[in-house]
């Protein structure tokens, strides 16, 4: 059943469908009007990423940079050196992609606040094919010291966890889809930077078979999955683990000890992901089988955003199969 | 004779630069590791800066309208180093520590260890961008500090280099002085053999930059052109400062094998002394130097 402290939307089946884009750039509003310090570059996708609005509302705080993500990543370094709150928009492939090391240099060990937008990530861009599709920006982000990770759900999450990035004091990294996704959560639901939401619960009385930790988009799946398994007899609880840096350990060892066995979700490769991520927590604190649900080590192509999402291994239906060959490990 | 500094103050830089050069070989030794050629280079030029041409407070780094100072060739730290040190942002004892172990004075510069130290780099072509943030920002605040970028040479190869050189361009960052060591040299060899640079004015002219070249061992046109710089409204200004690297001792000059090692370590060449001696020429030759810097070149 659906964790009534999440204060999610009731039915799952009739859920709106926005982008988490859209949630980045009414977080940008947000932030911008709580506080001046906060800038905008944008490296000649104002539109897409949904940067515009801001753009539009406060031009005297925008930046177009052109083409050119090295540049923006530098300049935002300068900027919030000088004590800017700079957020830097882009698709995900070419920031962090292209511009990793000036990144890592100019901004993780100068340790200054900048954001990292990193639009379109996932097999569901769909049609613009792998080139477009980031699949491994989670693990580039994650590697870096003193880099928050962030991956909002639905487009709610998204502006929340746009504003909170917005006063975090740290560099961060928050990563948004392109296609329209149901929005689960609300207003209500609770948001907190490092800290794992339990977004579905075992029937009263009952134990977890098994813990679904799965981040962005995917996450609706995950919970259509629990649904569905709970009428085939099967108990699960379902984590929202928006951040993926820092980790909600305690959250995630605890799920492991109740339930036994761990099924990670994620559209990103399995390797160096949230996946990932769980397994080293998991690993040095409280050893359980898991499985991983994600891409496994290949590039995306065209297609349309559904039919990717099945096709790569990331549906309801591979969920259920993961959660079934888990529940067998178990000893 | 320049209206921007007093005869008697450039004596005195020059006397500055070369007790400069002697730390710099020094600490060098102590390192064992480290460049040369590079740092000998840009004495002057960090003695005018430090000592004249910077508003700083090295008892206060962390000012709010002192001017910034962005190195982006950050293998050159060591003589930064030196003259932050003589302007009192630490002692000079502690120059000795430089690339060891717990110390301060990071091989590359690194921001959160040093403080004076504006932006931590090493990695070539990313300190003009961070110079454009930092102006950028300025500008926005209506903040009157200055923002210098000192770069390599061998650094304009790299594409990012052109990437905020456009972007300064674009936004008439007028607010924003760069400052390009021309000394001809990179680690694999000549400039103008590894890539091209010239005519690396037209260049910087292309991208709606104003453009000033001085001798960088001449304390006098580099302060001049410094403040020449402050009266260009419409454009940013990149000054190209034609210097001798290794200049102060003759094995050293124009050789680029000694752009990344420190005297002691060059077995190879064949002008130099035997690499126990090579310190101890070096600041012999150093010290008896005074004054020739300036008149050699006119």
């Amino acid at each position: 059943m659906l964790n009534p402290d999440a204060k999610l939307i009731s039915d799952l089946y009739k859920l709106k469908m926005i982008p988490t884009r859209d949630g980045y750039g009414k977080g940008l509003l947000k932030a911008g009007e709580k506080d001046e310090r906060v800038v905008v570059l944008c490296a000649d996708l104002t539109e897409s990423t949904r940067s515009h609005w801001f753009a539009e509302k406060f031009p005297e705080r925008f930046i177009e940079v052109g083409v050119a993500e090295q540049n923006m990543a530098l300049v935002a370094s300068g900027m919030a050196n000088y004590g800017k709150i700079p957020f830097i928009s882009s698709y995900a492939t070419f920031s962090p992609g292209r511009n990793n090391e000036q990144i890592r240099t100019n901004i993780c060990i100068n340790n200054v606040p900048v954001k990292i937008a990193g639009h379109h990530a996932g097999i569901s861009v769909g049609p613009d094919g792998a080139t477009h599709q980031a699949l491994e920006d989670i693990a580039l982000m994650r590697v870096q010291p003193k880099m928050v990770v962030i991956v909002p759900c639905d487009a709610i999450e998204a502006e929340k966890a746009t504003v909170a990035a917005a006063f975090n004091g740290q560099p961060t990294y928050i990563r948004f889809g392109r296609e329209k996704s149901p929005v689960c959560t609300t207003e209500e639901s609770p948001f907190e930077i490092g800290k794992a939401t339990c977004f579905w619960k075992p029937t009263e009385g009952k134990k977890p078979d098994v813990a679904i930790i799965g981040c962005g988009m995917l996450l609706y799946n995950a919970l259509v999955a629990a649904e569905e398994l709970s009428r085939e007899g099967l108990e699960s609880c379902v984590i929202n683990s928006h951040t993926i840096k820092p980790i909600d350990e305690k959250m995630i060892i605890h799920a492991a000890k109740e339930a036994g066995a761990v099924v990670s979700v994620e559209e990103h490769q399995v390797n160096g992901g949230l996946g990932s991520a769980v397994a080293e927590v998991l690993s040095k604190n409280y050893s359980v089988p898991q499985e991983f649900v994600g891409v496994q080590d290949r590039f995306g192509e065209s297609g349309n955003p559904d039919e990717l999402v099945e096709a790569f291994g990331m549906g309801v239906s591979s969920i259920k199969e993961a959660v079934k060959k888990v529940i067998l490990r178990k000893q | 004779m320049s209206q921007y500094i007093s005869e008697q103050k450039i004596e005195e830089l020059e006397m500055k630069a070369n007790e400069a050069r002697e730390l710099l070989i020094e600490m060098l030794v102590e390192a064992g590791s480290g460049h040369t050629a590079g740092p000998l280079g840009m004495a002057d030029i960090f003695t005018a800066m430090y000592f004249h041409v910077l508003k700083h407070n090295p008892a206060k780094p962390d000012w709010e309208e002192r001017d910034r100072l962005i190195l982006s060739n950050g293998h050159i730290t060591p003589i930064r180093y030196v003259l932050m040190a003589m302007a009192g942002y630490f002692p000079v004892e502690e120059l000795k520590t430089l690339r060891k172990f717990g110390s301060r004075l990071q091989g590359h510069p690194e921001r959160e260890r040093l403080p004076g130290v504006e932006t931590t780099s090493g990695p070539l072509g990313s300190g003009l961008g961070q110079a454009a943030g930092y102006a950028y920002a300025a500008r926005m605040d209506k903040k009157k500090f200055r923002t210098y970028c000192f770069m390599s040479d061998g650094e304009q190869d790299a594409g990012a280099t052109w990437e905020s050189t456009m972007f300064i361009g674009k936004n008439k960052l007028s607010n924003l002085t760069a400052v390009i060591d021309r000394n001809n040299i990179q680690i694999d060899g000549m400039t103008e053999n590894i890539m091209p640079l010239e005519s690396l004015k037209a260049k910087y002219e292309a991208f709606n930059w104003h453009v000033l070249e001085v001798d960088g061992h001449n304390i006098e046109q580099f302060v001049d052109a410094m403040e020449h710089a402050k009266t260009i409204f419409e454009k940013p200004t990149v000054i190209i400062a034609h210097t001798i690297p290794g200049k102060g001792v003759d094995f050293m000059e124009f050789d680029y094998l000694w752009h990344g090692n420190p005297p002691g370590k060059v077995k190879d060449d064949p002008d130099a002394p035997v690499p126990e001696k090579q310190a101890e020429e070096a600041l012999r030759q150093i010290r008896t130097l005074n004054g020739k810097i300036m008149s050699e070149h006119e």
